[in-house]
């Protein structure tokens, strides 16, 4: 079949506005869900689920929130980890908080526990966003780096946030809903997944509805933003609490399923610079660049370590990672160079070319 | 707080002894003039005569430090931008000011921001009432973009439109708010003869057919006479005219002011 | 009394270190100035400028002057390459794109550099004072005062540069604006060069004081980033700026840590001068010597 859209006439703008309003996009958009909820877990191991696929989920979960508030709302932030952390620990002080209700002992739900540390997330992303009022460009994302560094110290030298575990590591409980565990490599990768996709199209709703039409005009152009009406505290903070929302389920997935057992070191500012990479390589203001750009950065470096062995050429284990650091160095240049908008943006050319091959006239 | 109706004919908005200074300079000095409802009013000057910072002062972006805006019989303090244009005050800029990451269609429904209430949850699910809201306004939104006749870029990220068509989607995203006073920065600025005559067409039907009340800037001097109710002219920051098309061109400081003359 | 000598130590101390901070930021500054380029390679560049002349001296065995002007040399060929492979190619994009491209210039050179010269921390001698002494009570670290002076008198050479030359002259009409430069006949591509070379210069003298310091090593970059707030309090674009920044991020810094850091648990370091910058900034958005902003429409 021909990726066409001739024929598919749309009467009302209801379908005008639909996600994919091409049939071959939803066909394909099928077959994407089908293959990760049903073909991945059936058909690959437990390396390829437990150590690539649900790690690569997460971060594009966190790439999305970064999206969001750089990529849509155009403001700069190296702060990611800083409330990826912050939805790590508070979701470690929920699981482990035991509460009494009329006689009733017990935990809170597993998935509740999720959502209220990313709700916390959202609360401290808040109190740092406050600055962008008056703020702008560069010099707010040196600021977001106060965020960063703050709160990587406070879950280092407050035991209160660790249990006053002695090493200042916590150890996420299972993972158990309604009584059943998940606890397979497989199971847990659908759990992330479940939370990924509809995280994902809620991010997806948002930026096409009003909201993120005001994210998108303050980014554009802020004082015009203003003067047609958005309100620029209500905008730039919705953009926050959003995106921190978001990077805290990615912490709080991050630690509970991923990890199981982390420092605050895990969500240091070289993460922060990692999420942020794949947001520009993926592409700014794409929520499937998003994905692309987390996919990229996690498959590098494997693809890195693999390669010199395969073609017989041994070298030392600090010399890779000197190289890993040369290659990503070099292939960001060459992708700003190609294409300053991401690989979405490669994908959304490819798209229109198609659509009028083999006659572009 | 009480905001009146104000009829057709009536002051909507007026202007008294306003100043405004940046550090030493002074961009407008004891200038007073009044808006009324309905009508078309032009504002012209050489450039540099204070005419964007009236607006700007209008639509609260700057504030001045002497004098009172009052606007639909209320007095203004200091306001906000977003304030201003809550209070139905939109405008259109002189360097077009659109979000160029965005679709034209995209630019006009921003216009229509002050009228969507649908909040964060309902948003992210895309279904019942923020569905209903949004189709509502795209509907309204397409009307607008029927009257300007700008169907065909109707998906076309703005960055890559033509000057003339981009303050054409620029007039499409104002008008969206359904403004009561409609502010226009040099809505003719860098236009051929056709374009302006279609602009001019625009001015005149959103004035005819919504009663939009409406206060441009221009500099084409043809057009401002044909098109306006009455003409105010600044020059150096100071008021040196105002009053009837025909009045202002027979006014000597005018003619001066415009030909080099007496400075 | 003794009390107030530790703090007159204190503050010495953390002023000293500050002007290290500065050293770093004027770096910065002068690719900003001149490019709008926000570089956050400029530590990358000191790590690697002082990599490079250690390097270089225990290759060839020389002297370290030679290794210095080899170094030069290399910092010259770095800008070249910036100029000819990244810059080149990004005329007349966004301004955050180009600030990506020096992220991805920072891990090129992270990664070039230790792949080259190895990862080892390596000492770096070229003679400079070590120890402490003693000033009426209070003593001064000599290499702190070394780096101080040194800051103060690339302070004075670069504002002799920028006003006084022609190369500057053309620097500072590239700054205000890089069309009507051009229009007047100047090479865009030149003074890029020139300005990437001066702050690899500038790198370099930073980099030794550093090196000296804290001998040579990949947490060297790191300090780059402390460099971040001091930018932010004295402003971007501003030579002066950045050494009164520095000063002040030094010397709060440092008598936070000692007076407030005990209190809550220490490594107050790590954060406070950000901190500090964004609260500034709150108050004053346009920075140290910025001038205040009108917007326009």
């Amino acid at each position: 079949m021909f990726y066409r859209e001739a024929g598919q006439f749309k009467s009302s703008y209801k379908e005008d506005q639909a996600i994919f309003p091409i049939l071959q996009d939803r066909i394909g958009m099928g077959i994407i869900l089908l293959i990760a909820f049903v073909g991945i877990p059936l058909f690959t191991g437990d390396y390829f689920i437990g150590a690539i696929m649900t790690p690569f989920l997460i971060l594009a979960l966190a790439a999305i929130g970064l999206n969001i508030l750089t990529g849509y709302a155009g403001q700069i932030s190296l702060g990611t980890g800083g409330f990826m952390a912050v939805g790590a620990f508070a979701a470690y002080k929920f699981a482990t908080f035991t509460f009494t209700f009329g006689g009733f002992e017990g935990t809170m739900p597993l998935v509740i526990t999720i959502l209220l540390s990313g709700v916390m997330a959202a609360l401290v992303g808040i109190m740092f966003g406050i600055p962008s009022l008056r703020i702008k460009g560069f010099y707010l994302a040196v600021a977001t780096l106060a965020a960063q560094f703050f709160i990587e110290w406070v879950f280092i030298k407050v035991g209160w946030f660790t249990n006053y575990s002695p090493s200042g590591v916590i150890t996420a409980p299972p993972l158990i809903i309604m009584g059943y565990e998940f606890d397979t490599a497989a199971e847990k990768y659908l759990f992330t997944l479940t939370f990924v996709a509809i995280l994902a199209l809620a991010a997806k709703n948002l930026v096409r509805s009003h909201i993120g039409r005001g994210w998108m005009a303050i980014r554009d152009m802020d004082i015009a933003a203003e003067i047609i009406g958005f309100k620029p505290l209500q905008t730039k903070l919705s953009a926050f609490a959003v995106s921190s929302f978001f990077c805290g389920v990615a912490g709080a997935l991050w630690a509970f399923v991923h990890l199981g057992t982390v420092e605050p070191e895990a969500f240091g500012i070289n993460r922060s610079f990692a999420i942020l990479f794949m947001v520009i390589i993926g592409g700014m203001g794409s929520i499937l660049g998003s994905f692309i750009g987390a996919a990229f950065i996690m498959l590098l470096p494997i693809f890195l370590n693999n390669v010199p062995p395969m073609i017989g050429w041994n070298i030392g284990v600090d010399m890779v990672a000197h190289l890993e650091f040369m290659v990503f160095g070099v292939l960001i240049i060459f992708f700003l160079i190609v294409e300053p908008h991401g690989l979405a943006r490669l994908w959304t050319i490819g798209k229109e070319k198609l659509r009028t091959w083999p006659f572009p006239y | 707080m009480t905001e009146q109706t104000v009829n057709p004919g009536e002051v909507l908005l007026e202007v008294e002894d306003i100043s405004l200074s940046f550090g030493a300079v002074r961009a407008i000095s004891d200038v007073s003039f009044d808006i009324k409802k309905g009508e078309i009013r032009a504002i012209i000057g050489p450039n540099g005569a204070g005419k964007t910072s009236m607006l700007n002062c209008i639509n609260g972006f700057y504030h001045p430090q002497q004098g009172t805006i009052t606007y639909k019989g209320q007095k203004r303090s200091q306001m906000k931008p977003y304030e201003a244009a809550a209070q139905g005050i939109a405008r259109t800029f002189q360097n077009v000011a659109l979000f160029r990451g965005m679709t034209t269609l995209d630019n006009i429904m921003t216009g229509r921001n002050l009228k969507m209430k649908s909040g964060l949850f309902s948003s992210m699910l895309w279904w019942g009432s923020a569905q209903k809201e949004e189709l509502e306004h795209r509907r309204y939104v397409e009307d607008i973009i029927d009257f300007l006749e700008i169907e065909a870029i109707r998906k076309t990220p703005v960055g890559r439109l033509p000057y003339g068509l981009q303050k054409r989607v620029e007039l499409g995203r104002a008008l969206a708010a359904e403004p009561e006073l409609l502010l226009l920065d040099e809505p003719m600025a860098g236009m051929n003869l056709e374009e302006k005559e279609d602009m001019c067409r625009f001015i005149l039907d959103v004035n005819d057919e919504f009663g939009t009340t409406i206060c441009l800037i221009e500099h084409d001097m043809g057009v401002v006479m044909d098109i306006s109710d009455r003409v105010m002219v600044l020059d150096y920051g100071g008021k040196i005219g105002d009053g009837l098309p025909e009045e202002v061109r027979s006014n000597q400081k005018v003619i001066d002011a415009y030909l080099g003359g007496g400075h | 009394m003794l009390d107030f000598l530790f703090f007159v130590e204190v503050l010495l101390s953390g002023l000293l270190t500050g002007a290290l901070y500065s050293l770093v930021a004027l770096g910065f500054v002068l690719i900003f100035k001149a490019s709008g380029v926000f570089n956050f390679a400029q530590g990358a560049m000191m790590l690697f400028a002082a990599l490079s002349l250690v390097g270089v001296q225990e290759m060839l065995g020389v002297h370290w002057t030679i290794a210095f002007i080899i170094t030069v040399g290399i910092m010259i060929a770095l800008a070249w390459c910036v100029e000819k492979f990244v810059l080149g190619k990004l005329v007349n994009q966004e301004p955050i794109i180009l600030f990506m491209a020096t992220i991805g210039v920072t891990f090129f050179l992270d990664g070039f550099g230790q792949t080259i010269w190895g990862s080892d921390i390596k000492i770096l001698d070229i003679g400079l004072p070590n120890g402490a002494f003693d000033v009426g009570g209070v003593f001064i670290d000599q290499l702190e005062l070394v780096a101080g002076l040194t800051a103060g008198a690339l302070v004075i050479i670069l504002a002799i540069f920028f006003n006084k030359t022609k190369i500057g002259r053309a620097l500072r009409a590239v700054a205000d604006d890089h069309q009507a430069a051009m229009s007047v006949g100047i090479s865009l591509r030149y003074i890029w060069i020139v300005v990437w070379t001066v702050a690899g210069l500038v790198g370099l003298v930073a980099g030794i004081m550093w090196g000296s310091k804290l001998g040579v090593q990949f947490s060297l970059s790191l300090i780059a980033l402390k460099a971040l707030p001091v930018l932010m309090l004295g402003g971007f674009t501003s030579i002066p700026g950045a050494i009164v920044g520095g000063l002040i991020i030094g010397a709060g810094e440092k008598l936070a840590e000692i007076y407030v850091g005990d209190l809550v648990g220490g490594a107050i370091e790590n954060w406070f001068a950000y901190m500090l910058a964004m609260v500034f900034l709150l108050f004053r958005p346009q920075g140290l010597f910025g001038e205040k902003i009108i917007e326009r429409v």
